[in-house]
This record gives structure tokens, sequence and C-alpha cells, in this order.
């Protein structure tokens, strides 16, 4: 790998990762943002106010830095990767610009309502925030319908100078892949904002805080919680899963760590991949469970990495494994704890339980790791490839961007992500701490 | 049909310039408009619910350049490679600037913020001054259609062109200049008081240093892009749009002088919206001219999609964007008039 590719790579892949950090909080949030002022609305409550106005506030500060971190990536097609973006612009600069067009202008101009909400009335409010729920939502399905195209391209055709154009729209935005991902990735938005509630409700709760908006914060985060985080799993991530196996099956062998084709194929929970021989060291395995889900039979054949050439095999595989063990792994450490709390809440206990509060006030990082190795799984699982079956990705940089270059906005953009991180920390911080029902006066007393 | 998708993609660019652009003027006029700290909220609060979707013109311009003429894209994102990763990283900071302030109350974290958002501002209007006067100029396009320039060679704007060179120095003044008036005149219409008055004078000084920028650099284009001139010549009805883009800086300095400062700030749109149009008239059908062989020049037919995607677009474009002017228009009205001193967040 030429050293401007490893930097490029990185580059990518650092600023994505970062950018959806925020993101999956935003949709996940607006979502539960748009029950809470529904709520206000509907019941006339004091208490939901607050409640919607403190996670205003928490939802504006995480969308000023999801905004920030997305415009490098828009602008990165085209200066790290300019040929593929010659190669692939006449497909996926179509869903781009519609994100464009139809999400990001939605998001941002009724973002200044809610900011400025003093001056409206609580119809104009929810009004905003359904408009946010509906913007940011479309901005996850476009971007979605643009990485499913690069995962399984569709509805495309080769023109004579070897680049590809999109051949039907409605194809493109129909992508069978998108399917699956789409809901996937929305329900792990859902599983983010809903632990994120439920730790700030839990940990002012723990500290004997603002102790009935932390009720009602449980109460929203775990039931929101125990549904998506039971949808993660079924069927949802088994839906994923199937699709890779269908389409990408190196992918699938990769990440499951099956290095050799076998009939009844087991899954392996815990185990270390050894690429000097091949094999998984220290496996824990149910024996025919991955035949079992992928074909619905305990018999059925499975392609191992052993029956694809080398070159096509991801060319990280112990990075890929990893990631897919976390993701997976995760899912259901959050299915056990928010299914346990739901059963809690329901029995009237869970108020009580401070080792279950502290599970819950602890879980809030867990997601965003869930959510990062995720991507790396379908990421770094679609090498060598930078558009399924068709464009390698060391034939999609700029040719004229040498190493230098690259690696001197790599080392900038670290820098100022890492500040970025420490600001939010620091601002997340403060908002908790300031706590609901001081939102307001505190407002108006600075700018 | 590429020809309506380069009316569109100037348009958006426009639009971006001219709403994006006051935020630009606020950011560097702040400083010497300000006194107190109400002040600065005010001015802040007066772009605070409306930069963020001026900014998204940015974007789905580009978006949208992406989609129509992606080689265009391509080589120029990537040629421009630093000075894009630099737009990017200020961008960042400006967005920051406006969105944090507010959340801590201390003299250093605002100050510090403060800073930020005028500095940022400033260069950014610099750089998408001498990203202009770089477009006028041309790029050395090579044989496989990318370049790569640095930002700076020998500023001269020959064959072997540097981002900054003496011309797009100039242009990228001017454009500073330009949008300090313009943004000069946003505060005015929205303030009261010694903010206001402070607002009228700054926008006074500007209007005149932009006028005589302005004629600088109108006066230096044909030295250094002939073919801009040859474009006009072709077609002297053309000249009506520059004219009259100097007419309304004339008629905006006017209005400036008799206090008339909603008409004066759309005057200068105006302004800025025909001068930005008049550029992209003469270089079409170029949108990005090489300078080591005209012939390997990106025009709006060689860079272009193939025909289904630009007329498939044509049809959600047309929907969105009529959708976006809808309720951009009916934010701007709730926001409409002098900014409150107690409007915050
Ligand atoms: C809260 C986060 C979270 C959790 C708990 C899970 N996932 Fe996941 N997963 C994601 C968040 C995520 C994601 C970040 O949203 C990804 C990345 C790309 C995508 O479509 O969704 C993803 C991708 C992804 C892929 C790769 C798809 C591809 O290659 O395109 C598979 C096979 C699964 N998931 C399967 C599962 C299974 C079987 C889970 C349950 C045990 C699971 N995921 C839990
Ligand atoms: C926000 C969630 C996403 C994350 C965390 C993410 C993560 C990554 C990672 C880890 C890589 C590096 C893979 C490697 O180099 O081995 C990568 C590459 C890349 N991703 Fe994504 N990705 C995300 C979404 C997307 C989307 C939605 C698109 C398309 C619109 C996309 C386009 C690309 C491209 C163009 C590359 C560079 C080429 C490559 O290395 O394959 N990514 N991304
Ligand atoms: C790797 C490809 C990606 C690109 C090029 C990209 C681009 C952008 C841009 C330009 C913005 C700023 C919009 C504004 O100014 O309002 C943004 C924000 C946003 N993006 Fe991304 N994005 C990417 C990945 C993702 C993914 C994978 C998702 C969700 C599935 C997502 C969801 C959002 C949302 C909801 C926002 C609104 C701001 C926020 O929520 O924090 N993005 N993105």
């Amino acid at each position: 790998m030429t050293s401007a590719l490893l930097y490029d790579r990185l580059q990518f892949a650092f600023t994505a990762t970062f950018h959806y950090l925020f993101p999956q909080l935003t949709m996940g949030l607006a979502l539960l943002l748009f029950y809470l002022r529904s709520r206000a609305i509907v019941t006339d409550d004091e208490q939901y106010q607050q409640v919607s106005d403190f996670w205003t506030s928490i939802f504006a500060l995480n969308f000023g830095f999801g905004v920030v971190t997305g415009i490098p990536l828009e602008f990165q097609f085209g200066t790290n990767w300019a040929r593929f973006s010659t190669f692939a612009g006449g497909v996926i600069g179509q869903t781009l610009a519609m994100e464009g067009v139809f999400a990001f202008f939605l998001e941002s101009s009724f973002l200044g309502i809610l900011l400025f909400r003093k001056r409206f009335s609580r119809r104009v409010q929810w009004f905003a925030a359904l408009m946010l729920f509906v913007g940011s939502w479309l901005s996850g399905y476009f971007i979605l319908a643009t990485n499913a195209w690069m995962q399984h391209p569709v509805a495309y055709h080769v023109g004579d100078d070897g680049r590809v154009f999109v051949n039907s729209l409605a194809g493109l935005l129909t992508n069978p892949w998108l399917f699956w991902q789409f809901a996937h990735t929305m329900t792990a938005a859902v599983v983010t904002a809903s632990c994120v509630i439920a730790a700030v409700g839990a940990y002012y709760l723990l500290s004997g805080q603002h102790l009935s908006h932390a009720k009602t914060f449980l109460q929203t985060g775990v039931v929101a919680g125990a549904i998506a985080s039971a949808l993660m799993i079924f069927p949802t991530g088994h839906g994923n899963a199937e699709q890779v196996f269908e389409h990408q099956p190196v992918k699938g062998a990769a990440f499951e760590g099956l290095f050799t084709t076998e009939r009844g194929a087991g899954l392996y929970l815990v185990g270390q991949p050894n690429l000097e021989t091949m094999t998984i060291d220290n496996p824990i395995e149910i024996p025919k469970a991955l035949s079992f889900l992928v074909y619905k039979d305990l018999y059925a054949k499975v392609k191992g990495l052993d029956a694809f050439p080398r070159d096509e095999w991801p060319d990280n595989l112990p990075l890929l494994y990893y990631a897919y063990h976390v993701m997976a792994g995760l899912g259901t450490i959050f299915a056990a704890i928010f299914g346990l709390a739901l059963l809690s809440l329901w029995r009237d206990r869970l108020f009580n339980m401070n080792w279950l509060l502290w599970l819950l006030m602890l879980s809030a990082p867990f997601p965003y790791i869930a959510t990062s190795a995720g991507w790396m799984t379908a990421e770094l699982g679609r090498q060598p490839w930078l558009v399924y079956g068709l464009l390698r990705t060391a034939h999609g940089t700029s040719p004229l961007v040498h190493s230098g270059n690259a690696l001197f906005t790599l080392i900038g953009f670290l820098g100022l992500y890492l500040l970025l991180g420490l600001l939010f920390v620091f601002l997340l911080g403060k908002t908790i701490q300031r706590g609901p029902g001081s939102i307001d006066s505190h407002a108006t007393s600075t700018a | 049909m590429e020809t309506l998708w380069f009316i569109v993609v100037t348009l958006m660019l426009a639009i971006f310039i001219v709403l994006d652009g006051f935020d630009f003027g606020v950011g560097m006029v702040y400083p010497f408009v300000v006194r107190t700290e109400a002040e600065r909220r005010t001015v802040l609060a007066s772009i605070g619910p409306l930069w963020n979707a001026n900014e998204v013109w940015l974007i789905a311009a580009g978006a949208v350049l992406f989609f129509a003429y992606p080689k265009a894209y391509a080589a120029g994102f990537s040629g421009f490679y630093l000075a894009l990763i630099l737009v990017l990283w200020l961008l960042i900071f400006r967005g920051l600037a406006l969105e944090l302030r507010s959340h801590v109350d201390h003299v250093l974290w605002k100050q510090a913020w403060d800073t930020a958002f005028t500095t940022a501002s400033l260069l950014l209007a610099f750089v998408f001054g001498a990203a202009l006067g770089n477009l006028i100029r041309g790029v050395p396009l090579n044989r496989d259609g990318y370049f790569f320039v640095p930002f700076w060679t020998d500023f001269q704007p020959g064959p072997e062109p540097g981002i900054l060179d003496w011309f797009t120095v100039l242009l990228g003044l001017t454009t500073v200049s330009i949008l300090a008036f313009h943004g000069a005149n946003y505060l005015a219409m929205k303030t009261e008081g010694g903010l206001y008055q402070r607002a009228v004078s700054t926008a006074w000084v500007m209007g005149w240093v932009s006028a005589g920028c302005t004629v600088l650099t109108v006066t230096a284009v044909p030295f250094v892009q002939p073919s801009l001139r040859l474009n006009f010549a072709g077609h002297p009805m053309e000249y009506l749009v520059p004219l009259s883009g100097l007419f309304a800086l004339g008629s905006s300095l006017y209005l400036r002088q008799h206090q008339r400062d909603t008409a004066a700030f759309l005057t200068s749109s105006v302004f800025i919206l025909l001068m930005l149009t008049s550029v992209m008239f003469g270089m079409y059908p170029y949108i990005l001219v090489s300078t080591t062989d005209p012939a390997l020049s990106l025009t709006v037919f060689n860079a272009a999609t193939d025909s289904y995607g630009l007329t498939t677009g044509f049809a959600w474009f047309g929907v969105g964007f009529l959708l976006v002017v809808a309720y951009q228009s009916y934010v701007y009205s709730l926001f409409w008039g002098k900014t409150r001193s107690d409007d915050a967040h």
C-alpha cells in the first residue's frame, strides 16, 4: 500500500467515525424528542416541557458538532478520492445532492427555531421538532443509500469511458441492501439515545438530584431502549448478516473467523484469529450455529476464506473479526440490561435497584463503541473494494495529492478533533450538571 | 441540460455568497461595532438562527456540482486540496464559535470564541475570493484531467501558478471588503442605538473601499484571462450584467447615505449576485480553464454526467428547491425585523 493511500484511508476512516458519533445521537434523540414534545402538548404537563427543553439543549449541542464534522466528509470525496468521484459521481452524486437539498436544509432551518424557541409557542416548537426528526432521518436515509450502493451496486450502467452512471433513480433509492442497513442503523441510533437518556436519569437518581425528572428520563429511556435493543438483534442484525453472506460471502467468512469451508459451521463467541495457522485460538464455539443462522439448516455448507482468492480478502482480518464480535457481543449485553430494566420498571422496582441504575449509568459510552465497531465491520469488510466488485480502493485516490499533503491534513484532523472531543465532553458535562428545569432561566442570563 | 445545471450551480453559489456572506461580513466588522456584552449578544443573535442554513447552500452547491459535473468536482477539489481543507477547518471554527460562546460564562471563553469568529470569517471571505480568482485565471490541468496547485509559487499568474498570486490576492481582498460592507449593511438593518450608528459608519467606509477594489479587479481581469473579454466581446449584451452590478453598488451607497437600511442591504445583495453571475457568464462554457493547454480545459459538456442523470435530477431538484425556498422564507420571516436584545439561546 502506498503511504498516500494509507493516509487517505486513515483520514476518511477517522473523520467518518468521529462524525458518526454525533448523528447517531441526533437521529435517536430526534425521535424521542418528538415524542416528548408531543406528550408535553397533549398532557399540557410542565414536567414534560422541562424534560423536552433539557434534551433540546443537549440535542442542539450535539447537532452543532455533527454539522461541523459532517462538512469535511462531504468534501473529502473530492479532495482525497478524486478518481472514485470521477468514476462513481454519476451515481452517488444523485443521492448526495438529494441529501443536501432535501435533508440538510430542513434540519438546519428548523434548528434555528428550536434554539431561539422562547419567541415561539409550544405548537411551533412541536412542529420544529417534527421537522428535525424528518430531516435527520432523511439525512440518514440518503447517506445510507450512498453507502448501500458502494456495498452493493445496483441500477447503474458502465459508460464508454469506463465511468458508471445511474440507470434508475428509483432503483438506486430502493436498493435491497438499503432496507436492512437503514433499519439496523436507525434502530442503533435509538439505542444510543435511549442509553444516554436512561444514563442521565440513573445518574440524577443515584446522586439524589432532580428526582422527578430523572424518573421520566428512565421511563422513556428504558422502554425505548428495550424495544430498540431487541430489534437490533432480530430482525435487523440478523437480516444484515444474511445479506452479507448472500452478496459478500468473503466479508461474512472474515468477520466470523471462518477460515475453511465447512458443512455445519459453528459460531465463535470468543477466540483470536491466528493468521499463521489460519485457525481461531482459544475458541468457544456453538456448534452448527452459523450454518443454521445463515441458511436455517444445521448442516448447510458455509464458504470459508479458503474458497476465495487471497487478493479478495479484506486486508485487516483481525480488526474486522474483533469489530464484529464487539458489536454483536455488546448487542447481546444491551438486550439483557434493558430487558431486566424493563421488567423492573414494570414491577415498580427499578428506582430502588442501585446496582441496575449503576449499570444503566455506565452503559452510555457503549452504544458508541458498538456502532463504531459496526461501521468498521461494514467498511473494513468491504475491502479491497471501494465500490464492491467494481472499483478497488487503491484505484480511487486523488492521483496528485501526495503523501506529504495527506499526512499533514490527517495530523491536522487528529489534533482538531481531539480538541472538539474535549470541548464536547466538557460542555455536555456542564449541561448535565446544570440539570433540567434551569435551562430557560440560564439561557436568558447568558447569551 | 448541461447549461441548465451550470446556471443552477452558479445560482446556488451566488445565494451562498449573498446569504452566508453577510454572516462572514458580520464576523469581520464585529469587533469594530460592539462596545458592551449586551451588544455582542445582539449581534450574534442577529445571525444565530440563520447562519447554519446559509452554510448549507455551500454544502448543497458542492453536492450538486458533484452530481452534475463529477469530473470538475473531482479535479477541482483534489487540485485545491490544501485550500479546501483549510476552508473546512475554518468552517469548523466559525461554527463552533457561534454555537459554543454562550455555553460558559467566563470572559476568556467569550474572548477566545469572539476572536475565532472574526478570524475565521475574515479568512473564509478571503479564501472564497481567492478561489474565484483561481477559477478566472485557470489551473494547470493535465492530460488525465487532474491538477494540483500549492499555496503559492512565485505569486505570478503564469503557467505554473499557486493558489495565491497577485491577482487572486486582489480578488480575496475585494471579496473581504465587499462582504464587510454587506455584513455591516445587514447589521444596520437588524440593530438600533449606538450599535446601529457604528454599523452605518462601518458600512459607509467599507462601501467605498469595495467600490475601489472592484474597479481595480475589473481592470485586472482582462490581463489575466483574455478569454473572458473575448466572451463578453462576442455577446455585448452580457456587459449589461456587470454594469448593472456596478449600478447596484452605486445605489447601495446612495441608499446607505439616506439611511434606507433594508434597501441598502438588498441592493448590496443584488450587487454580489450580479458580479458573481457575470463572472460565471463570462467563463461559460468553461468550469476549469487549463493554463497548460486550453484543449485540456473542463467544460460543462465534457465534465457532465450523462443525460439520464441530468434529466432525472432536474425533476427532484425542482421540487426540492421550491421547498427550500418556501421554508427558508418562512424561517427568515419569523426572525424578520430588528433583533430583540432578549433574543438568545
Ligand atoms: C448500537 C449499535 C449496534 C448493535 C448493538 C449491533 N449493531 Fe450491527 N451494526 C451497527 C450497529 C449495531 C451499525 C453501526 O449501525 C452498522 C454499520 C453499518 C450498518 O449498516 O450498521 C452495523 C452493521 C452490521 C453488520 C454489517 C453490515 C454490512 O456489512 O454492511 C452486521 C452483519 C451486523 N451489524 C449484525 C449485527 C448483529 C447480529 C447484532 C446483534 C447481536 C448487531 N449487529 C448489533
Ligand atoms: C458514519 C459512518 C461511517 C463510518 C464510521 C465509516 C467508516 C469507515 C472506515 C473505518 C473506513 C476505512 C476502511 C479502510 O480503509 O479499510 C471507511 C472508508 C470509506 N468509507 Fe466509510 N464509514 C461510514 C459511512 C460511510 C458512508 C455513508 C459512505 C458513503 C457515502 C462511506 C464512504 C467511504 C469511503 C469513500 C471510504 C474510503 C475508501 C475505503 O477505504 O474503502 N462511508 N469508512
Ligand atoms: C461518510 C459519509 C457522510 C457524509 C459525507 C456526511 C455529510 C454530512 C454533512 C455535510 C453534514 C452537515 C449538514 C448541515 O450542515 O446541516 C452532516 C450532518 C449529519 N449527518 Fe452526516 N455524513 C456522513 C455520514 C453520515 C451517516 C452514516 C449518517 C447517518 C446514518 C449521517 C447523518 C447525519 C445527520 C443526522 C446530520 C445532522 C447533524 C447531526 O445529526 O449531528 N451522516 N453529514
